[in-house]
């Protein structure tokens, strides 16, 4: 856990940048940092890795004051992205995911697993890619590779400072869902600097709202779309979010807590009567501890009777938090929607005709469509 | 016409001479060049990390380049007496200049996106010097290379007149005999060389530039 108490940051030339920031960057959650320019994110941001050095408060990381860790094994220990890319343009695609582990001296053979294995997870493939040069990429296949060499070494903590803003509108659409896909996996502690909102709403558990080096709120992007603490965050938000998020209530309000699950243990022959009885062609899946699993779908069960459900189930089938905003969902291509607990435990899935009349009670009065 | 007749046979025939000549004409170029490198890049480096020393640096190698070659070579005389040596050292101080100014620019120029990526996944500032930094300023430091090895094959021929060799030797006889032959006979090959070691760093330049192109 990263600990910010009381810190203020007064520069060389006497300018205060951050004034009095109480903040806890969640574990495991990408944390973002929001604000205009200028209000303090950068610095904020560099003190996690003593690129930039405090000059009251007290930053604590795990509880260790950060003052304490050698900045050198800090940095090692943690992942950095920036918006310029900055990777090495005379070093090879290999040479440049591999730069921290060889720090580490890491054994060849253990890098060269591991860069294969990060470029395949953005996509790309090692036997093309591997031994490129930088400006043989595109600007989003770059910042791909600038994000996996900040993953390199297995980092807890990621920096991520504006990385996808100097990117094009469609490569930086992908490379936000690539992110949160990838969280899912590798469930880091990200801190992310934007200034762009959307950005922010699409990837953020927790967005942390900066003004004139001072934390103005702090939240879930649903709390901040619902409950904004002032003027100030309404403008910066945007009249138009503000209202799109009033009509939507979280995914609490369209649980449809009826219908029916299978258990991890059931035959396959179980769950097809299931589905039969219940006219259902997908079922979430949970196990023993109610703990959501992922989705069983009548076609592949029909096809494969005679293997255990365990392999029938489709684990990709992401769940929402209770408190996830249903715009998420909108914009899946998922079917059904399976809502958990913050701790995995299933609750059911989302009323998806419920979900359709409010949209249309929202959307239909205001392009006119009557019922 | 019958000159160049006349220098082609005077050349022919004396050959052995001049390649023996040329070849040491090389060999000065190289050592100095070779020194130039090993204390020229150490400087520009210096001058490239610390805001404080670069005008320091800077001005001083400059001030080398501006005093005239003779002169350059008569206060050397004065110190080192005739020989070999001292036309290398001579040679080495004009060659200063390009390379640590080459050098100083390339560290600077580095881009501060790929220097502060290199800090922020924990190079020590040595690691980053060697492994970003100094690569990066390659292509930088071949063309002052290239501009220090044209200045020091010219500068080179008037190494006899304190004790050196090389194809100024020709070119001085051919003065004072007053034998234009002679005069072109070293002087031709000495220009060849300036052209062929500007045209081959020319090319390494250019390849360096490609590959550590960002
Ligand atoms: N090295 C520095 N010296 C003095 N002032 C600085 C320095 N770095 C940043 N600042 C100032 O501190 C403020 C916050 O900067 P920064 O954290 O980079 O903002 P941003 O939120 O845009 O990332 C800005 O007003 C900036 O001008
Ligand atoms: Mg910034």
């Amino acid at each position: 856990m990263i600990q910010l108490k009381n810190i203020n940051k007064v520069y060389e030339d006497g300018f205060q940048a951050l004034k009095g920031i109480d903040l806890t960057f969640e574990e495991g959650k990408i944390n973002v940092l929001i604000g205009p320019s200028g209000c303090g994110k950068t610095t904020t941001m560099k003190l996690l890795n003593r690129l930039i050095d405090y000059t009251e408060g007290e930053l604590t990381i795990d509880g260790k004051r950060i003052k304490d860790i050698n900045p050198i094994d800090l940095r090692r220990q943690m992942g950095y992205v920036i918006q310029s890319i900055g990777l090495f343009p005379h070093m090879t695609i290999y040479d440049n995911v591999a730069a921290v582990p060889k720090l580490l001296k890491w054994d060849k053979e253990r890098i060269a697993t591991k860069v294969d294995e990060l470029l395949k997870m953005v996509d790309l493939d090692p036997e093309v890619y591997k031994s490129r040069y930088p400006n043989e990429l595109s600007g989003g296949q770059q910042q791909r590779i600038g994000v996996i060499r900040a993953l390199a070494a297995e980092p807890k903590i990621i920096l991520m400072d504006e990385p996808f803003s100097a990117l094009d509108p469609i490569s930086r659409e992908q490379l936000q869902d690539e992110l949160v896909k990838l969280q899912e996996d590798i469930q880091k502690t990200i801190i992310f600097v934007t200034h762009d909102m959307d950005e922010a709403i699409k990837i953020a558990d927790q967005i942390i709202l900066m003004r004139d080096g001072q934390v103005v709120q702090k939240g879930t992007p649903h709390d901040l779309l619902t409950s904004p603490a002032n003027e100030f965050v309404e403008e910066f938000i945007g009249a138009e979010r503000l209202e799109q998020a009033k009509g939507l209530p979280p995914m609490t309000a369209f649980v449809d807590e009826d219908f029916p699950y299978a258990t991890i243990t059931q035959s396959v022959d179980d769950v097809i009567s299931l589905m039969v009885t219940h006219k259902k062609d997908q079922l979430p899946v949970v196990d023993a501890e109610e703990k959501y699993i992922g989705i069983a779908s009548l076609y592949d069960a029909v096809r494969s009777t005679d293997k255990p459900l365990t392999e029938l189930v489709n684990r990709k089938i992401i769940a929402y938090r209770r408190t996830a905003e249903v715009e998420k969902f909108v914009a899946s291509k998922d079917t059904i929607a399976p809502i958990i607990e913050p701790d995995d435990t299933y609750i059911g899935v989302l009323d998806q005709e419920l979900l359709l009349e409010k949209l249309h009670e929202k959307f239909g009065s205001k392009s006119g469509v009557t019922s | 016409m019958d000159f160049i007749i006349d220098l082609g046979r005077y050349m022919a025939d004396h050959s052995a001479e001049l390649i023996d000549l040329t070849i040491e004409h090389i060999l000065m170029v190289i050592y100095a060049i070779f020194l130039a490198l090993v204390v020229g890049i150490p400087l520009g480096i210096l001058a490239a990390k610390f805001k404080k020393l670069a005008p320091v640096i800077l001005s001083l190698v400059n001030i080398l380049q501006l005093i005239p070659s003779i002169a350059m070579l008569a206060i050397l005389l004065l110190y080192f007496g005739l020989g070999f040596q001292t036309v290398v050292i001579g040679l080495f101080l004009y060659s200063l200049l390009p390379i640590v100014r080459n050098t100083y620019v390339g560290v600077r120029e580095v881009a501060d996106g790929v220097t502060e990526a290199g800090k922020g996944i924990g190079m020590t500032p040595f690691q980053l010097l060697m492994k970003v930094e100094f690569p990066l300023s390659i292509p930088f430091l071949m063309a002052g290379l290239r501009v220090a090895a044209v200045i020091a094959v010219a500068v080179a021929t008037i190494a006899p007149y304190i004790g050196g060799g090389g194809l100024g030797r020709e070119i001085i006889s051919g003065i004072s005999f007053q034998n234009d032959i002679r005069i072109y006979a070293g002087a031709v090959p000495a220009a060849a060389l300036a052209i062929i070691a500007d045209l081959i760093l020319g090319i390494v330049e250019k390849r360096t530039k490609k590959r550590f192109a960002s």
